[in-house]
């Protein structure tokens, strides 16, 4: 039975690994090849590494660290930050990635989606979205760079908009939960869910296991990916590079996604 | 030696280094006299059907591979998209496969799907063994492997079949007929099951 994906993402700053608050705050995590060797280990799902220093200052992909990268990871490995060009794409990708991601780039110029969409297949492209909630009216607006620039875009819009053009997935990033570990925005999970039929995955606000299940209880097969909750063991928010062992996943699946999702299969096959 | 085909599309780098981290040799084939020096012979692929066989009819490199693997039965393993080549035809294209199994690449049926994302079919799923095959020694059952794609192989010969996987219906996620093997999912990608099935072809 397919099993609903769960996805740690690091962030890469200053050729260190961080976690943000609400998109500040870095705090220093520790070494990014070190964190794909214990994920290695750990055999996760897959793996979300965005630099997010490329984009904000305009610099080039890191082509080493990603090659250092793709060489370690025995597991899906999906690349963000900096990419505004197929020639880019292409050069990441020749360095044994799977997965490009793009966000701010795709935002300013939509056409890039098709473009390398059609030169490397759309199942490795995939769009980032950092979204906000407006203090005033409680609207979503798309970010960029690093949550700095408003764009004035819904995200409803153009999350649809990205799947047409030809999108393989689509990666929504909850600003406002950012590293808070209180749980997922679950009204725009629904928002962007209804309107999408590519693959989907959500980031932002994980705090413990249980908010991972209520996705994946309510959403079936999706990507449940995490930043804190994966680096982070304790209130007082010690560094420990962790997920959930063999066992405990067996157990989370079981409890949140087969006994929903299996009947419904059932449902459906009558 | 185990000699990877890089005819232009395929995650060619990503098998290079599971060999190399199981300390066995590589070669990355770009002609035709490099295929006919291989002794075992791997068949990546990442992309549409009819763009891969045209990349292949293209290299140069088909017939010396049909040589190799038809008349001298050097192993080979085609691996997602490589496994589908394999085929007689594609739903996904109007160019023949290669035609070295009785089956057809079919798209899925999304009404058999329960989920909101229904193609592509991606993400870790298991193997249902069928019976035993040197490929899958050492894994078992329920083994979990990492898939991604929207076409399956439709194999009309059940003794053929080595793997079967369920997505709103159960097919042939890898299979067997002499010296040829193909695999839908990717082992490249799928932590220790997936170092295990490279290690296993790399010993037959």
């Amino acid at each position: 039975m397919l099993h609903p994906r769960i996805i740690p993402c690091l962030l890469v700053h200053k050729n260190g690994l961080v976690k943000t608050t609400k998109f500040k705050d870095p705090k220093y995590v520790g070494d990014p090849i070190n964190a794909v060797k214990i994920f290695n280990e750990k055999e996760v799902d897959e793996i979300i590494v965005v630099d997010i220093d490329a984009s904000r200052h305009g610099k080039e992909p890191d082509y080493q660290l990603i090659e250092k990268l793709a060489i370690e990871c025995r597991m899906p490995l999906c690349y963000g930050g900096g990419i505004k060009t197929v020639e880019q794409a292409q050069r990441i990708f020749s360095l044994g990635v799977e997965k490009i991601s793009i966000s701010s780039a795709a935002i300013s110029n939509k056409a890039l989606i098709t473009e390398i969409a059609e030169r490397v297949g759309n199942q490795s492209v995939v769009v980032v979205l950092d979204i906000k909630k407006r203090m005033i009216g409680g609207k979503y607006e798309i970010y960029t760079h690093n949550g700095t620039k408003a764009t004035g875009i819904d995200p409803v819009v153009f999350a649809k908009q990205a799947e047409d053009l030809g999108a393989g997935e689509i990666v929504i990033n909850s600003i406002d939960q950012d590293g808070v570990m209180k749980g997922y925005d679950q009204t725009l999970i629904n928002k962007i869910r209804e309107v999408i039929s590519i693959p989907l995955t959500v980031l932002g606000g994980a705090g413990s296991l249980e908010d991972i299940g209520q996705i994946i209880q309510q959403h079936g097969i999706i990507g449940v990916a995490a930043g804190s909750l994966f680096v982070f063991k304790g209130k007082f928010r010690a560094v420990l590079i962790n997920y959930p062992v063999f066992q405990e996943k067996k157990k989370l699946l079981s409890e949140y996604f087969i006994k929903t999702w299996e009947s419904k299969k059932k449902i459906n096959h009558v | 030696m185990i000699t990877i085909i890089d005819y232009g599309l395929g995650n060619i780098k990503a098998f290079a280094n599971v060999y190399e981290r199981l300390n066995i040799k590589i070669n990355i084939a770009r002609s035709a006299s490099e295929i006919k020096n291989a002794t075992k012979l791997v068949l990546p692929g990442v992309g549409a059907f009819d763009y891969a066989m045209s990349q292949l009819n293209n290299s140069g490199m088909r017939e010396a591979l049909e040589d190799q693997v038809i008349n001298n039965k050097v192993p080979v393993i085609g691996i997602c998209v490589g496994m589908q080549m394999m085929a007689k035809s594609s739903d996904e294209g109007t160019l023949p496969g290669l035609g070295w199994f009785d089956a057809e690449v079919k798209l899925f049926d999304t009404t058999q799907i329960p989920y909101k994302t229904r193609l592509p079919h991606m993400g870790w799923n298991t193997l249902c063994l069928v019976g035993k095959n040197r490929l899958l020694d050492q894994l078992s059952d329920e083994s979990r492997f990492y898939f991604l794609h929207s076409y399956y192989f439709d194999c009309n010969q059940p003794e053929d079949v080595i793997a079967k996987t369920e997505y709103g219906i159960e097919y042939a996620s890898a299979v067997n007929k002499g010296n040829i093997y193909g695999i839908q999912f990717h082992p490249e990608k799928s932590h220790q099951n997936g170092i295990q099935l490279l290690h296993n072809f790399a010993k037959l």
